[in-house]
């Protein structure tokens, strides 16, 4: 078990390491959030009150989140080192929840900039908006980061990413607005929840499939 | 497996005359709907074709399990051609849903209709499993990538209905329900008849498809064998 979360340590530490000297993805997400809610001043008309640009924050994150996950796999393409990483792991899973762990810290540095940047632009964030935040957060990374490695083994992959990812965010989504508009936001962080569940243990027993030969 | 497989032909047969019979039934035993007239007759062919679909991606992710765990070849276009023909009756359940909204709430799409929503997020998802089996080149590798998102889509079907469910607490505030009186014997028996029917059909396709893809893949591995 700790040799377990060792190696994923390890291998969460190594694509922060990597982020930190090339600075690839972090700065390209930050900006891509904060451009995106300027966007939205201009596409919101007029009155088109708080909910809608909760709706749109959502929005926001999904994509920002995106832009991170197709950068995901990419140091692993190069040199065959993702064959390396199978061949030397215990246990493949780890390599999942390593990367699950990374981009994870990458999308909560970018959300850091952006709920500030919501909260000044648009309206304040509760409580149970956070929550919904981080708990969307963990769905999004644990489903994305599996289904990021799919699209790294076809032609095409950032085409093919958002194609993949987006009809598994829906229910994301709806947790996530629910939890910030709705006045009883209980059962949509229970869903959230649930969903992160679900979906973090069928990626982590499938993953070993998607990247072995 | 120890129970031989009923002969195509015959389960055709029987799928048309099922299918006849489900017409007969649909128009001549079930009586009209009191509250919405003729229109209410596309029930007994959009409901079971939905029904269909599903059953097609549960049986495209079971095979999609079995490749996975016991390595067998065959499954994977055994699986491919299930999630095909539920995708076809996903399609066909979404242009029924749209002409019954249309018929009885005097538009083309409704998004207070929770199964339809449901239809279309299925839909985008297994389109992109198409997108994804063929950008990967074919072999082990792709088998495998296309199985776990096979095992994604079930995992995705009740997760998105409650979704689907708990969006239109703050979509629609005021709660739709569908729910009319309860169906009589004979409007049942109608429905029992063309969901059989239509299952039927649905085998029938899944076979056909699956023949043709595996003659196909015979083929080109001949004629990969004889060039020189």
């Amino acid at each position: 078990m700790s040799a377990y979360l060792g190696d994923v340590a390890a291998l969460a530490r190594k694509d922060l390491r990597l982020e930190l000297r090339a600075r690839d993805t972090l700065p390209a997400m930050a900006l891509f959030v904060l451009a995106t809610l300027v966007v939205f001043h201009f596409a919101l008309p007029g009155g088109a009150g708080d909910d809608a640009a909760y709706g749109l924050l959502w929005v926001a994150l999904v994509f920002t989140a995106l832009l991170g996950l197709a950068r995901a796999w990419v140091p692993e393409g190069e040199a065959g080192a993702l064959d390396g990483l199978v061949l030397a792991t215990s246990d493949r899973s780890a390599i999942w929840l390593g990367k699950t762990l990374a981009t994870l810290a990458f999308l909560a540095v970018a959300e850091l900039v952006a709920l500030p940047a919501f909260a000044l632009f648009f309206a304040r964030l509760d409580g149970a908006a956070l929550a919904g935040v981080v708990l969307a957060s963990i769905g999004i990374c644990a489903v994305g980061s599996l289904v990021s490695a799919m699209a790294a083994a076809a032609r095409g992959r950032e085409v093919l990413l958002p194609l993949l990812f987006l009809p598994l965010a829906i229910p994301l989504v709806v947790g996530g607005v629910g939890s910030s508009i709705s006045p009883e936001p209980g059962k949509y962080l229970a869903f959230l929840a649930l969903y992160d569940a679900v979906f973090a243990i069928l990626s982590w027993a499938a993953f070993e499939y998607v990247v072995t030969e | 497996m120890s129970i031989a497989k009923p002969s195509l032909t015959a389960v055709a047969i029987l799928a048309a005359v099922l299918a006849g019979v489900s017409v007969a039934m649909i128009f001549f035993v079930a009586p009209e709907d009191a509250d919405q007239g003729l229109s209410q007759k596309i029930f007994y062919v959009h409901v079971p074709i939905a029904l269909t679909a599903y059953a097609c991606f549960g049986l495209g992710a079971w095979k999609a399990l079995r490749l996975l765990l016991t390595r067998g070849e065959r499954y994977d276009l055994e699986s491919y051609t299930a999630i095909h023909q539920g995708t076809i009756f996903g399609a066909l359940t979404l242009v029924t849903g749209a002409i019954w909204a249309k018929a009885s709430w005097g538009v083309w799409w409704t998004w207070s209709s929770n199964q339809l929503v449901l239809f279309l997020v299925l839909f985008l998802f297994y389109c992109a499993y198409f997108m994804l089996r063929f950008s990967i080149e074919p072999g082990p590798r792709r088998e495998r990538i296309s199985a776990v998102y096979a095992l994604f889509g079930v995992a995705l079907i009740p997760v998105s209905f409650f979704a689907i469910r708990l969006a239109n607490d703050f979509i629609h505030p005021t709660v739709f329900t569908r729910e009319g009186p309860q169906m009589t014997g004979e409007m049942f028996a109608a429905f029992c008849v063309s969901w059989a029917a239509i299952t039927l059909v649905a085998y029938v396709m899944y076979r056909t498809e699956l023949a043709g893809k595996r003659t196909d893949l015979h083929l080109r591995e001949l004629r990969e064998a004889l060039a020189p």
